[in-house]
């Protein structure tokens, strides 16, 4: 039994693989213990090992958890979880709580380039909370409320304050409030295609990660980059999945 | 912290000295956090820490030694000020290092916020007066290598005694000749400041003794690629640093003996770090004292440093001065074409410099390359691009990452770092 563990900004993940078989698969948020989070989450599970990953990796290392805790990256478990689900994967695309990663892989499945957004939360889950708490809507279902949109206003900032200004004044210019959530998604997908494009995007793409959710998002992604991007079943599952799979190798 | 002996001389030089015990205190953490906590370190070592943890009292007090003695002190901020004139004038040649954020805030009403972290160290130390190197100086060379270098002089140079080379920007013959008109002018200078004359004799001894700081750094650099390294990529740095204000003889010789240490070790294939390390090269912008956050993020990840391609690295020691001139002329000249070699970012075009890379990354042996680029450093920003690209043709990793001295980004820089040493692994 091997269970991998992703610590992101907004929520913790687990997934425990007995042998091929993925046993159980849990999520609750961070908050600001997120070790007593991963405790719950294990529960009665004493598996013989633990691979941690996402940016609190190194508090499970840290931690006293009664099991020999390896880390890897973020990045490498995405490849790694992207490549056992969709073995012909090229490029993998994950909008986290708070970065953004687009990550090339090579025919094997192996990373060959990678870029992440730097010191800010531009285009990422972060800036999608933050603009959907701002309509008062759920961001479960913000993307939804922007498919209700017909025009696309385009929203010029990318830095999430100054976005939030932008959509502020187009409210006040009595804009449909949904087609500036549309210009709001679309500022999102215009970042990430970037990000893409930088490491070389090739189909098969698969987009993972908590934003893989949002129905806006994707549909919007369909056009910037005209291909289909594939969406795992539980896109924000395939980091931890990643980490168990790692730890099966070892 | 105790009071220190040299707190008289740092009054004399008129320091903020509370600011100053404030540097000192945590220039002596990070010390320990980077340095002292390595396992299996050489014993050689010990004069670089006793070196580091003297660098702001005997260093200077021999400075100040030599000053009272009517020696001149002059400052630099790059490899392109010729320090084998400077000794043939009998002056003393430091480099001011420029590497931490301080005085930031004071620096931004002077120099635009979106200048890189080096040129606002450099006249924050000064605003903030926290260094002795800088107040004991009795010359600053500057040089138009970058944009916002050739402006901030004009800033700094209402604080200092500033004297400032116009370094060329393409290697025709015609830019030649403009270099060696500056270098004629640093030596006229000197020549009036110290009230020396630089002769065939001074000039002879001065190339001499800097390459021969080059050779014993260039002979370091071909030990740290054995397999395993012997040496961990921030000891090399940090011996790197030091080159720029310890005496260059006695510098010259202590990495002489460290060196011997290293082929022992080599000899028994003992390394810092086991064979399979991942090996990886720095490339890229200086990494001034004690901007150390990168090569310590690198080698905390399990992989190892085994090369810098920087001013504070190869591009500091690859070339030497022919030294079979005879005359003070022929000997400008040589000094002259070794200068011209240099390949700063600042050139264009700069394609030498890509080869350097690839050529160094193999026979390094590294596994992969990181590219350092400050914020805000155009030159090196652009040239990211063509090193990945030249990188790339030659079949090794490349990962290009862009910082300053904060500390605010270094978790993603950890990931980032992690992630291409699981690539290269
Ligand atoms: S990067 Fe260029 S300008 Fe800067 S120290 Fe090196 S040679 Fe000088
Ligand atoms: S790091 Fe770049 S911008 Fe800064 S001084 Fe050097 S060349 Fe100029």
């Amino acid at each position: 039994m091997i269970a991998g563990i992703d610590i992101g900004s907004r929520s913790v993940e687990l997934v425990v693989t007995d042998g091929e078989k993925i046993i159980r698969q849990a999520k609750a948020a961070t908050t600001f213990d997120p070790l007593s989070q991963v405790k719950k989450l294990l529960g009665e599970l004493r598996p013989e090992r633990i691979v941690g990953t996402g940016y609190g990796r190194n508090l499970l290392a840290d931690a006293d958890l009664g099991t020999e805790v390896t880390t890897i990256t973020e990045i490498k478990a995405y490849a790694l979880g992207t490549h056992r689900l969709f073995p012909a994967a090229r490029t993998v695309l994950d909008i986290g709580g708070q970065d953004t990663k687009a990550i090339s892989l090579t025919n094997t499945g192996k990373v060959a380039r990678f870029e992440m957004n730097d010191r800010c939360a531009a285009g990422t889950g972060k800036f999608l909370e933050h603009v959907a708490s701002v309509f008062q809507i759920p961001v479960e279902t913000f993307g939804d409320y922007a498919l209700e949109g017909d025009e696309v206003l385009s929203i010029n900032s990318m830095c999430t304050v100054f976005a939030e200004t932008e959509a502020t004044s187009l409210m006040a210019q009595g804009q449909r409030p949904q087609n500036i959530a549309l210009g709001l998604h679309a500022s999102v997908v215009r970042r990430t295609a970037n990000m893409l494009r930088r490491v070389g995007l090739e189909f098969p793409l698969v987009f993972a990660g908590g934003v893989a959710r949002n129905r806006c998002v994707i549909r919007l992604m369909q056009d910037a980059l005209s291909g289909e991007p594939l969406i795992p079943e539980e896109p924000d599952m395939v980091g931890a999945y990643g980490a168990a799979l790692h730890g099966s190798r070892l | 912290m105790a009071a220190s002996p040299h707190r008289e001389m740092w009054e004399k030089l008129n320091l903020d000295i509370e600011a100053h015990d404030g540097l000192l205190e945590v220039l002596g953490k990070f010390y320990g956090d980077i340095y002292l906590s390595q396992e299996g370190r050489l014993g050689g070592m010990e004069y670089l820490d006793f070196v580091l943890s003297e660098v702001h009292g005997l260093r200077i007090r021999e400075i100040q030694d030599a000053r009272a003695a009517g020696k001149k002190v002059i400052g630099s901020f790059c490899v392109f000020v010729p320090e084998e004139l400077t000794l043939a004038a009998n002056a003393i040649q430091v480099g001011l290092c420029a590497g931490a954020d301080a005085g930031k805030e004071e620096a931004e009403k002077l120099v635009p916020r979106n200048t890189c972290a080096l040129i606002k160290s450099f006249i924050g130390f000064k605003l903030a007066r926290i260094c002795p190197y800088t107040e004991s100086c009795d010359l600053i060379i500057g040089e138009t290598t970058c944009d916002g270098k050739k402006k901030a002089y004009e800033a700094f140079g209402e604080l200092v005694p500033m004297h400032v080379m116009e370094v060329p920007q393409q290697k025709n013959a015609c830019d030649r000749t403009l270099w060696k008109s500056e270098i004629l002018r640093y030596k006229d200078r000197l020549e009036a400041l110290t009230g020396n004359t630089i002769t065939a004799e001074n000039l002879k001894k001065g190339i001499r003794i800097i390459n021969d700081r080059r050779r014993a750094l260039q002979r370091l650099n071909a030990l740290r690629a054995a397999v395993p390294a012997p040496i961990s990529g921030r000891d090399v740095l940090l011996i790197n640093q030091v080159s720029f204000y310890d005496d260059p003889i006695r510098f010259t010789e202590s990495i002489g003996k460290l060196c011997d240490q290293l082929e022992e070790r080599i000899q028994k294939k003992e390394g810092i770090v086991p064979e399979s390390t991942p090996r990886l090269m720095l490339s890229g912008c200086p990494m001034a004292v004690p901007n150390w956050k990168l090569p310590y993020i690198v080698e905390g990840s399990g992989a190892v440093v085994v090369g810098e391609e920087s001013c504070i690295g190869t591009r500091n020691t690859r070339d030497l001065v022919d030294e079979s001139g005879q005359t003070v002329e022929e000997m400008i000249d040589a000094i002259c074409d070794r200068y011209m070699k240099i390949d700063c970012a600042c050139f264009t075009p700069n394609t030498e410099r890509l080869e350097n890379i690839a050529d160094m990354a193999k026979e390094l042996k590294a596994d992969g390359v990181i590219h350092y680029a400050l914020m805000f450093c155009q030159p090196y920003a652009h040239e990211a691009f063509k090193v990945e690209k030249a990188l790339r043709e030659a079949d090794i990793p490349m990962l290009s990452i862009e910082t300053d001295y904060s500390m605010e980004d270094a978790e993603q820089l950890k990931t980032r770092v992690e992630a291409f040493v699981e690539m290269v692994s």
